[in-house]
């Protein structure tokens, strides 16, 4: 540490010179926060600017920088110094352009800036810049677990990007459903007829492709590792088992179709009555010609039922639109229609959904006169002659048609291994000693996909309806399992071309998974970041909070029950550091201490002074920013607030929170992202943590004597920007109803 | 039922749409439709439809003869045309709805004493006798369609006005003696009878 030279960076440009007065805060820099150097600069973020620091670094041996400019989201090109550890202390949204202006505004707007200052130096002393952890041995290849048409896709194009591909596949075939099909659904233009489905040809490129090594009737016995060395164990049908060491894993383990024995009203089992898989058969052995049914006869009437099984509100049957079944319909009809067009199909639909080009198709069949019936189903009778009894819904009348052929427009169910939260009760009930959940443990574990040795069970965690893993609203292939990607329907409803850009998607972010690996930085959302977290396991009481909280599985345990790091599935968000009631782990940049230090760092008005402070941590994905928004808005908010921005709500430590009161605080506001179903997170499950462990604060408040309104957690968008504004305000105007914190003083 | 009625069910049996599609105006534009409803949401005269223009072309392919042609849905059209402008599958809503109504008189199932239908009638037998409008006679025979009371009464009511067009030379009272023709009021005949033919061939109606 004799080594460490801190220095500090003021700027007086963008009118923050006019507003404060720099020299103040140069002083308050030199003397509270201890710097070594500290200069004041009318534009730091110019070319002479940057090369006064740049010159201190290289001539002064200064290891520690903290800019006092503008937020730590803005000129972050210009404030780039590799190998110094720095911090951002926020004069310009923060403080300029959100403090009132005028005169009468002077007193606080300088008392902030200066506090940004005390914080901004504080943190820095505590922080030391991250070396990373270079592999040298990090695997580059990628396995593709599924060999249908997203994994053949996924496959190919790790292939072509160079990288390698092991791809596993069940069964004795490359293909999956694609291969089943007679043809697939136009995705060239003009959209107006089936397309060849080319399943045979892009297996046998890949089966071509030196890149790609292929395990057919094989599964997967165990996965263990992490991103950069996963070491897969590939069970093969003759029971040999072979260990492939990969880097990243796709899985497009895709679905399988809903089984119509469980719609016996809709003729599910009955003769005549087959499923949209069923007809794709009759079609390929029909093989261009009349299609025919089991029975021989040729088929001269066909209705097709749409959404069989499924947006079923009744809890019987599958609850969500499968979304390329109105599509396969169509595609359907046109075989009976353009083998011969006095066929007579209809397909009775309730809300007929083409996602992508399919409205050029849908009318391109109705131009070859199927007939489009909006009705509900409500009973099938299969037999020589079928019917279908429904409800008209437009004419608002029950009818019945006549067919020798029904299709139950079925939905997908997706292949995503078993669901976490049927696991872990069964784990725990099985350590507990309970016979039965240890045998059901054993049939679980044998229907996982990937068979993962983690310590948050076998496969990723399922989102909805039982599909895999997915950040539906930010990123997409991002599941809680880094360096594994969901690909193709396995992960939501999906039609081939869908599935073969998803696949497509997949595979780039395997790539990058494999790459960042090696490189020792974190992947998606904090991409590149060095640092990860160290605990120190002496003070660790084994209480396992990191290990079950982790919303990405990266903690294993060991046998004495201490957490171990795996830091290539570390996605740096901090949770872990957040539950740790001991607070034994820490990032080298951010961590306990560094934020400890700035809740501490600032000055707390005696009482009679009537100028409250009320701490603001922020999550700096969509709070921080939002805040900045503010600023660039120019929306005014208290200039009693202190904002502290954290990588997720999930890494906040109660700890700071209790210092925060401590200290005097008359109150403490989180701002995180939106939790629950509709989350928006970016660690999935951070902000529900935070929630969660802040609904607990209660009795701590009540021991220090204080009111339970001096904590507050809120969600907020990153478009909140006047919303944060009137949240901060408004419970500024609360505390102050309230009153100013007993605890003042006492610091 | 006509004999041309009787023939229509005959040869299209159970496929009204094929039917439609054969003999009514842009009736081959019936199987695009959608289903969204926009056109029964956008006509001024909706509320006094039976059955909205999305309603006839669902009962079109259901296969509901009867109660299509029936119908005096397609005879409230008044030609507006925002079904036309608004319609997201540019059907030509307006001529598919005359088309079923002029279908459906022809053979002779249109709804008795519809008043669109019989004033078309009215129009059109005085527009083709003569190859012009009789004003005098077209007014009198709308007046006197109900009978002689309410004849009487109707044109009391009108006086006034008759009275003004007299007056100002708009009206020729001698018009009522059958009033003047075209000139070759011959050929003219003709043309219609040849049009007539044309039509009837083309829309089935030839014995």
């Amino acid at each position: 540490m004799a080594d460490n030279k801190f220095a500090a960076y003021i700027c007086s440009g963008c009118g923050i010179g006019d507003a404060m007065k720099v020299p103040q805060l140069e002083a308050i820099a030199k003397k509270e926060g201890k710097m070594a150097v500290v200069k004041s600069h009318p534009f730091l973020c110019n070319a002479e600017g940057v090369q006064m620091i740049k010159d201190d670094i290289a001539n002064e041996a200064v290891t520690h920088v903290c800019i006092a400019a503008c937020s730590r989201r803005a000129k972050t090109e210009a404030f780039q110094f590799d190998g110094v550890a720095m911090s951002r202390a926020n004069l310009r949204e923060g403080v300029l352009w959100v403090v009132a202006a005028g005169k009468d505004h002077d007193e606080v707007r300088q008392e902030m800036a200066a506090d940004y200052i005390r914080m901004g130096c504080a943190e820095v002393k505590k922080m030391t810049q991250p070396a990373g952890n270079v592999k040298e041995s990090s695997s580059k290849r990628i396995l593709v677990v599924g060999g249908g048409m997203s994994g053949m896709t996924a496959a190919l194009e790790i292939a072509e990007a160079g990288y390698e591909a092991v791809l596993v596949e069940k069964t004795g075939a490359l293909g999956g459903m694609a291969a089943k099909l007679w043809k697939r659904q136009p995705f060239k233009t003009p959209y107006s007829a089936p397309q060849e489905v080319d399943a045979g040809e892009t297996a046998a490129r890949v089966a071509a492709n030196p890149k790609i090594k292929l395990y057919l009737n094989s599964t997967i016995a165990e996965t263990s590792g992490a991103p950069g060395r996963f070491v897969v164990k590939v069970a093969q049908e003759s029971g040999a088992v072979t260990d492939e060491t990969v880097g990243a894993i796709v899985q497009a383990t895709g679905f399988t179709t809903y089984d119509t024995a469980k719609l016996p009203e809709l003729g599910g089992g009955q003769p005549n009555v087959v499923d949209q898989a069923g007809l794709e058969a009759m079609a390929k052995a029909a093989n261009g010609g009349a299609i025919k049914r089991a029975d021989g006869k040729e088929v001269k009437s066909v209705v097709f039922v749409q959404c069989a099984g499924q947006r079923d509100d009744t809890g019987a049957h599958l609850s969500y639109c499968s979304g390329h079944c109105c599509g396969t319909s169509i595609k359907q009809a046109t075989y009976f229609k353009d083998q011969n067009p006095d066929v007579d199909t209809v397909i009775m639909y309730q809300d007929l959904r083409v996602p992508g080009m399919g409205e050029d198709f849908y009318r391109s069949a109705q131009e070859r006169g199927v007939i489009f019936t909006k009705g509900k189903a409500s009973r099938v009778a299969g037999g020589d002659t079928c019917s279908v009894t429904f409800k008209d819904l437009i004419l608002d009348d029950e009818n019945t048609i006549a067919a020798d052929l029904v299709v139950l427009a079925t939905g997908q169910v997706p292949n995503a291994g078993v669901d976490l939260e049927a696991w872990n009760p069964v784990v725990t009930a099985a350590e507990g000693g309970d016979e039965a959940a240890k045998a059901q443990r054993i049939v679980m574990h044998g229907s996982s996909v990937l068979k993962l040795n983690y310590r948050q069970g076998p496969d990723m965690p399922q989102f909805k309806h039982g599909f895999a893993d997915s950040h539906f609203i930010c990123f997409p292939y991002e599941t809680r399992r880094t360096g594994i990607y969901a690909a193709g329907p396995v992960r939501r409803p999906m039609d081939m071309l869908q599935a073969t850009d998803d696949a497509t998607g997949a595979a780039l972010k395997a790539i990058q998974a494999v790459e960042n690996a090696a490189l020792g930085r974190a992947a998606h959302p904090r991409s590149g970041d060095l640092s990860f977290p160290k605990a120190r396991l002496e003070g660790c009481t084994q209480c396992k909070r990191c290990t079950v909280e982790c919303p990405f599985g990266a903690i294993d345990e060991d046998e004495k029950r201490f957490p171990v790091f795996n830091e290539e599935r570390c996605r740096r968000c901090g949770t872990c550091m957040g539950a740790c009631p001991v607070r034994v782990i820490s990032f080298e940049n951010y961590s306990v201490d560094t934020v400890g230090s700035q809740v501490k760092a600032i000055e707390v008005p005696e009482e009679d002074e009537e100028k409250p402070r009320i701490l603001v941590l922020a999550c700096e994905n969509d709070a921080y920013p939002a805040l900045d928004m503010a600023g660039l808005a120019r929306l005014n908010y208290s200039a009693f607030v202190r904002v502290i921005p954290v990588r997720c709500l999930g890494s906040v430590n109660t700890i700071w929170i209790t210092d925060a009161l401590n200290s005097g605080y008359d109150g403490v506001m989180m701002m995180g992202c939106k939790k629950g179903d509709e989350y928006q997170c970016h660690f999935v499950k951070g902000s529900e943590l935070a929630h969660y462990r802040m609904s607990k604060i209660g009795d701590t408040l009540k021991q220090m004597g204080l009111e339970p309104e001096r904590v507050v957690t809120q969600e907020v968008a990153i478009t909140d920007n006047a919303r944060v504004v009137k949240l901060i305000n408004d419970y500024v105007a609360e505390l102050d109803k309230l009153g100013p914190s007993p605890m003042k003083g006492f610091g | 039922m006509s004999t041309a009625n009787q023939a229509a069910v005959e040869r299209y049996r159970n496929n009204f749409l094929k039917e439609v599609e054969a003999n009514v105006e842009e009736g081959h534009m019936v199987k695009m439709c959608m289903q969204c409803g926009v056109c029964a949401g956008s006509c001024p005269l909706g509320p006094h439809w039976e059955h909205s223009p999305q309603k006839i072309f669902m009962m079109i392919r259901a296969g509901k003869r009867d109660e299509v042609l029936g119908s005096d849905s397609m005879f409230m059209c008044t030609s507006c045309y925002n079904c036309i402008v608004r319609c997201p599958r540019q059907l030509p809503i307006t001529h598919i709805m005359h088309g079923l109504a002029n279908y459906a008189h022809r053979l002779g199932i249109a709804p008795k004493g519809q008043p669109t239908r019989e004033f078309a009638t009215l129009f059109w037998n005085n527009l083709t006798k003569k190859g012009r409008v009789n004003e005098l006679t077209l007014t009198l025979r709308h007046y006197f369609r109900g009978g002689l009371v309410s004849g009487i009464k109707e044109a009391l009511a009108m006086q006034g006005v008759g009275l003004g067009l007299l007056k100002a030379k708009r009206l020729n009272p001698m018009e009522i003696f059958g009033g003047h023709g075209v000139k070759d009021l011959k050929g003219f005949h003709a043309i219609i009878a040849k049009a007539k033919e044309i039509e009837d061939r083309k829309k089935g109606f030839t014995a």
